[in-house]
């Protein structure tokens, strides 16, 4: 219903209606915030899973990722069987004072190695200490959070699918 | 020697009234506003709730250097803090409260041309914010004085308008006799006149929504943006006093000043009771309603509320001569 006055009278009433309602304000330094596990906060690092494959560090957009690495052999399991190697971390920084936080480094990742943290307080008073390296980047796994429980009726993806149905054809 | 120490006393008690009450309702607007935005406002300073804002604000600006700009015309631009602010000072004089436990009406002066004085006083209040604006030395000043000057000239007008009608139906110019001789069926008869007032009383004040002379998205500050520190604390704390000011005279006129039950003993808590009202009316219009554009001021102004105020003068007359 159109009359005149009426969106000066509603401007009125939100305003009022906000008036006697709770704030929504977040009382920050005083209350924790209660952030949601996928909160681009930290990058963690789970080191057993990196093969040093260099696919995030190509791929930053800010190049704020350093990695270097050494090759070791394993010796052969079985007599006469090829000796294996594998790629060992020596050195993977990450330069927070030029990451943009775009979450490409995560979402690249094909061993899940890089996972994100709502951990935000590391503000530091050296631009230098801004870089973290491997061994503190580990200790950010301890504050990553389990993933957000899907959704009733969703799929839950094609590796668990794959590995219920290898059971299945155990049985 | 009792007389001199009357006068000291109500000066005094005057001059309290216009250091705590344009504070207090600065506070409000900072709560209110921020509630109204879904906010909380300030709740640091002072640790209650932010109690003690507006004083740690105070406290800044004093610390703030203070600085005439090369181009400003410097004893105009110097003057004109003082100029907006002490006509409001001496318009609260003039502003009876009502009485106060059977001692007679608390007051400064009683003026028997207290509307009269009233209104003139807060007219010069205006003038501070056109010197400023004149007198800096800067473009946006300058547009924002001159959005000013045309705000002054056009609401001037509905605003006496209004205040005459009420003056006619009471007979009287004084701001006491006037609120003595109001009764409650006033507030439909004089209705127009009520909203005229308290527009055009907005409109001079330049309070959001009728803010365009400092329209912060047009003109940086209007009038304002060459000052800095104490200077600009001043011009706040006039428009928090004006604040005061046209919610005492929106009270007296038109809402039956101290009229309310107990009014012999408690007559000045019903009339600080109404101005926290109309104060809180004041910003309330600031918080619900964006800004009018200049065009859109002056033609609310000649088309809506002039014609309006003259319709109420023509009532009151009927009715008084009736």
């Amino acid at each position: 219903m159109a009359y005149f006055g009426r969106g000066l009278l509603q401007g009125l009433r939100v305003t009022l209606r906000n008036l006697t309602r709770r704030s929504v304000t977040a009382h920050y330094p005083d209350v924790e915030p209660d952030l949601p596990p996928r909160s681009r906060g930290v990058i963690a690092l789970q080191e057993e899973n990196c093969t040093s494959c260099m696919l995030c560090a190509r791929e930053c957009p800010s190049w704020c990722i350093t990695i270097d690495s050494h090759k070791e052999v394993i010796p052969a399991a079985t007599e006469g069987g090829r000796d294996r190697s594998q790629n060992v971390l020596d050195q993977f920084d990450i330069d927070y004072s030029i990451c943009m936080y775009c979450s490409i480094c995560i979402e690249v990742c094909p061993f899940d190695a890089l996972h994100w943290s709502p951990e935000f307080a590391y503000a530091e008073g050296d631009l230098k200490d801004l870089t973290h390296d491997m061994n503190r980047l580990r200790t950010w796994m301890d504050t990553v959070p389990p993933p957000q429980a899907l959704d009733a009726g969703a799929e839950q993806g094609k590796e668990l699918d794959a590995y219920e149905r290898s059971r299945e054809a155990d049985q | 020697m009792g007389e001199l120490l009357d006068a000291l006393l109500r000066c005094l008690l005057v001059l309290g009234a216009f250091l705590t009450l344009p504070l207090l309702v600065g506070q409000m607007e900072h709560k209110a506003m921020a509630h109204m935005q879904s906010r909380v406002g300030p709740m640091a300073a002072g640790g209650f709730h932010g109690w003690a804002q507006l004083v740690a604000d105070g406290i800044k600006f004093v610390q703030k250097e203070s600085i005439t700009p090369v181009a400003a015309d410097r004893r105009v631009f110097e003057l004109a803090p003082a100029v907006a602010l002490v006509p409001y000072l001496v318009a609260m004089l003039a502003i009876p409260l009502g009485p106060f436990f059977g001692q007679g009406n608390l007051i400064g002066q009683d003026l028997d041309l207290g509307l009269f004085f009233v209104l003139a006083a807060m007219s010069v209040g205006v003038l501070g914010t056109l010197m400023g604006g004149l007198g800096s030395g800067n473009k946006y000043s300058y547009i924002g004085g001159m959005r000013v000057a045309a705000q002054l000239m056009s609401y001037e007008l509905p605003m006496v308008l209004a205040a005459a009608s009420v003056a006619m139906a009471a007979g009287t110019l004084s701001l006491i006799g006037i609120a003595d001789a109001w009764e409650p069926w006033w507030l439909l008869a004089q209705l127009p006149g009520l909203i005229v007032f308290f527009v055009a009383g907005l409109a001079e004040l330049q309070r959001p929504p009728f803010d365009a002379p400092l329209a912060d998205a047009e003109l940086v500050m209007g009038p304002l943006t060459e000052y800095g520190g104490m200077r600009f604390a001043m011009f706040l704390l006039a428009e928090y006093a004006g604040i005061v000011v046209l919610a005492g005279l929106t009270t007296v006129l038109f809402l039956g000043g101290w009229a309310g039950p107990w009014s012999d003993h408690l007559g000045w808590a019903w009339t600080l009771l109404k101005i926290a009202g109309v104060s809180f009316l004041v910003i309330w219009a600031r918080v619900a309603y964006p800004r009018l554009r200049e065009d859109q001021v002056n033609a609310l102004a000649w088309k809506v509320l002039v014609p309006l105020a003259l319709a109420q003068v023509t009532l009151t007359t009927v009715l008084v001569v009736w």
